[in-house]
């Protein structure tokens, strides 16, 4: 990349943050709701593209990890615990919950693993659903306090909104780090050729493990901002249709890359708001958005980006290959 | 002890329900790696379609087979020609992902233009009860086990038995060395979508008169349907069909055995223990494992 266009995606990045945080102040209460939403998804979403996207295995239990975050934040803090030392009990929950989730993933692959994962995603909604002592069943756990983050209370919807787009910004900077790193690299290599890269010395069993620990680790951060967010915690929400859905944001969006998960959400959540006018067809027009985009292109927005970007290298690079040969020509 | 006979005949009909749309399910991944997202849709649509067709006066045999006809031209031919087509040579998932979202528009499109509502449909087989050694077993049980295994009979003769067959399984089973020894191929994978449309055709006649008809019916059918593809084997017609069957009698006696909120799990277990320890499931071959 040339230092020019560097310079102007960092420019687009300071106006989109910017935006981020000046244009919602003179929002109304649903509006920052359906935007908070957007961030914690979004924050749920670049978990399952870590499992998926960069380290190719498949999970259809993310919406289950969410729950869990979302319950975990909904009892403790209903009893008394602040929100942050929730935060980190669920964090290691999630770890270890979903570190052993990734076992069957180092006997099967594919279709296999969705259905694992999709089981464990049925099981946990029964849990949320049956064990009432915990979570009350199916009445919910209602009046979810929200946090003071530095003494700064959160309970009007703009800070929390602020809430959750910090949180989602310093996810971004951790994934943008994890994404750089060795680490990152290897979950690259046994998403392209994980016989090659256990050949070239890398840990593939330690490595699967550890992108299904992570990805579930930071569904859980999203579900216990999820829990303030709604401050009513059921087991509805966190149903398959969730799991499925984070998948649908992956996908749309453009799993493997950076900025997909913040697209597909984006899709998910506030193109059916914008489908409003449609009444009861929004949910029909959103359907045949998705599949129309996925005709068009099956590796998603970003795809299409990339296609366009790549197409343009190619054709600059054989530019500069025409000049050079006439240029040679000219010369003998 | 005793109703555990009437358990498990009941269970079975579920089963033989289950396991039709099993097989029309393993059937397209055998032929074009679709893993369908929207097979329960599939089977909750043609209960709408012929109850559409006898609202304008039809009678039910005819609504039967017009609502089979439609279903095979909009659930085979179009969503081959206009879904699976384009998107095939993309990988598996993104053509996964296409069907989940054809699973939430075939819902909306029911829930707008039919009724939100749960409608009854006629049964084709007269309610009652019949007298077997001496024990009373619902008649509609028998008679969907019937057509099911008649069905299921019919599939696998083709199958096994005629050239047609034969050439749809080496289309299957290697696409191209069967082109080269003179295979339509493009024409046998067209046929297992339109075998696949009429099988859920078929199994939304069966199974609507015991659980009305409802838009959101499919959701609990289509996951029973996978359990069973995966338990039996995903890539085996008889696989199929053992597994609907086990997954049947296992849901039935789980919702009289185990409690009633972790009924739904007892077949889920079952998976997870089927993945683990015999992934290729009960009849299945190992699929082997490309580098």
């Amino acid at each position: 990349m040339s230092k020019h266009s560097r310079l102007l995606l960092v420019a687009l990045a300071i106006i989109v943050i910017a935006g981020l945080i000046i244009i919602p102040m003179n929002f109304n209460r649903y509006g920052l709701y359906i935007l908070s939403q957007w961030a914690v998804m979004t924050i749920a979403a670049m978990g399952l593209n870590l499992t998926l996207g960069y380290a190719g295995q498949v999970s259809l239990a993310q919406g289950a990890f969410v729950g869990i975050g979302a319950y975990g934040a909904a009892i403790l803090t209903t009893h008394g615990w602040p929100l942050i030392s929730a935060l980190g009990l669920v964090i290691v929950i999630c770890f270890i919950v979903g570190w052993l989730l990734g076992y069957p993933a180092l006997r099967v692959q594919h279709h296999y693993l969705a259905f694992v994962t999709l089981a464990f995603s049925t099981l946990m909604f029964l849990v949320f659903r049956n064990e009432s002592w915990l979570t009350n069943g199916i009445y919910g756990i209602s009046n979810i306090p929200r946090p003071e983050i530095f003494g700064f209370p959160t309970r009007k919807p703009l800070p929390f909104y602020y809430l959750c787009l910090g949180s989602l910004g310093l996810v971004t900077l951790a994934m943008w780090w994890l994404i750089r790193s060795p680490w990152g690299r290897a979950f690259m290599a046994l998403r392209e050729n994980p016989i090659r890269a256990q050949s070239l010395g890398i840990d593939t069993r330690r490595y699967t493990l550890m992108a299904f620990a992570i990805g579930s680790a930071l569904g859980g951060i999203a579900g216990v901002l999820y829990a303030p967010l709604t401050q009513y915690v059921d087991p509805v929400p966190f149903n398959l249709q969730l799991s499925l859905d984070l998948l649908m944001m992956v996908i749309v969006g453009g799993s493997g890359f950076m900025l997909g998960p913040f697209l597909g959400a984006m899709i998910a959540v506030l193109l059916p708001e914008w489908l409003r006018f449609a009444e009861g067809y929004y949910l029909m027009l959103y359907a045949a958005a998705v599949i129309a985009l996925l005709i068009y292109s099956p590796s998603g927005i970003l795809g299409i980006l990339d296609r366009y970007l790549s197409s343009r290298r190619t054709q600059a690079a054989s530019a500069l290959r025409a000049a050079a040969q006439s240029k040679l020509e000219a010369a003998r | 002890m005793s109703n555990l006979l009437d358990l498990i005949v009941a269970g079975l009909a579920t089963g033989a329900i289950y396991a039709l749309v099993a097989v029309g399910f393993t059937l397209l991944w055998q032929t074009s790696q679709t893993i369908n997202f929207a097979q329960g849709e599939f089977v909750m649509l043609p209960a709408f379609l012929m109850l559409a067709v006898m609202h304008l006066g039809a009678p039910f045999w005819l609504a039967v087979l017009v609502g089979i006809a439609l279903s095979a031209l909009l659930l085979g031919l179009a969503f081959k020609m206009l879904l699976v087509d384009p998107m095939l040579r993309h990988g598996v998932l993104p053509l996964a992902i296409a069907t989940m979202a054809l699973a939430i528009g075939i819902k909306e499109v029911v829930k707008q233009f039919f009724s939100a509502e749960a409608s009854p449909f006629p049964s084709i087989v007269p309610v009652g009860d019949v007298s077997i050694l001496g024990r009373a077993i619902s008649l509609q049980s028998l008679g969907v086990l019937a057509v099911a295994i008649l069905a299921v009979v019919g599939l696998t003769t083709l199958l096994n038995r005629t050239s047609l067959g034969h050439q749809m399984q080496a289309a299957a089973q290697n696409p191209t060395v069967a082109r080269i020894i003179g295979v339509p191929v493009e024409r046998m994978i067209l046929l297992t979508f339109l075998i696949n449309a009429v099988l859920v055709a078929l199994a939304s006649v069966l199974i609507t008169p015991i659980y009305l008809a409802k838009f959101s019916s499919g959701e609990v059918l289509g996951q029973a349907a996978f359990i069973a593809a995966i338990v039996g084997g995903f890539n085996q017609v008889r696989g199929a069909i053992a597994g609907g069957l086990l997954i049947g009698v296992v849901d039935n006696l789980a919702a009289a055995y185990v409690s009633t909120q972790y009924r739904a799990a007892v077949p889920m277990l079952l998976l997870i223990l089927m993945i683990l320890f015999r992934p290729q499931g009960l009849l299945g071959r190992a699929e082997e494992r490309t580098v």
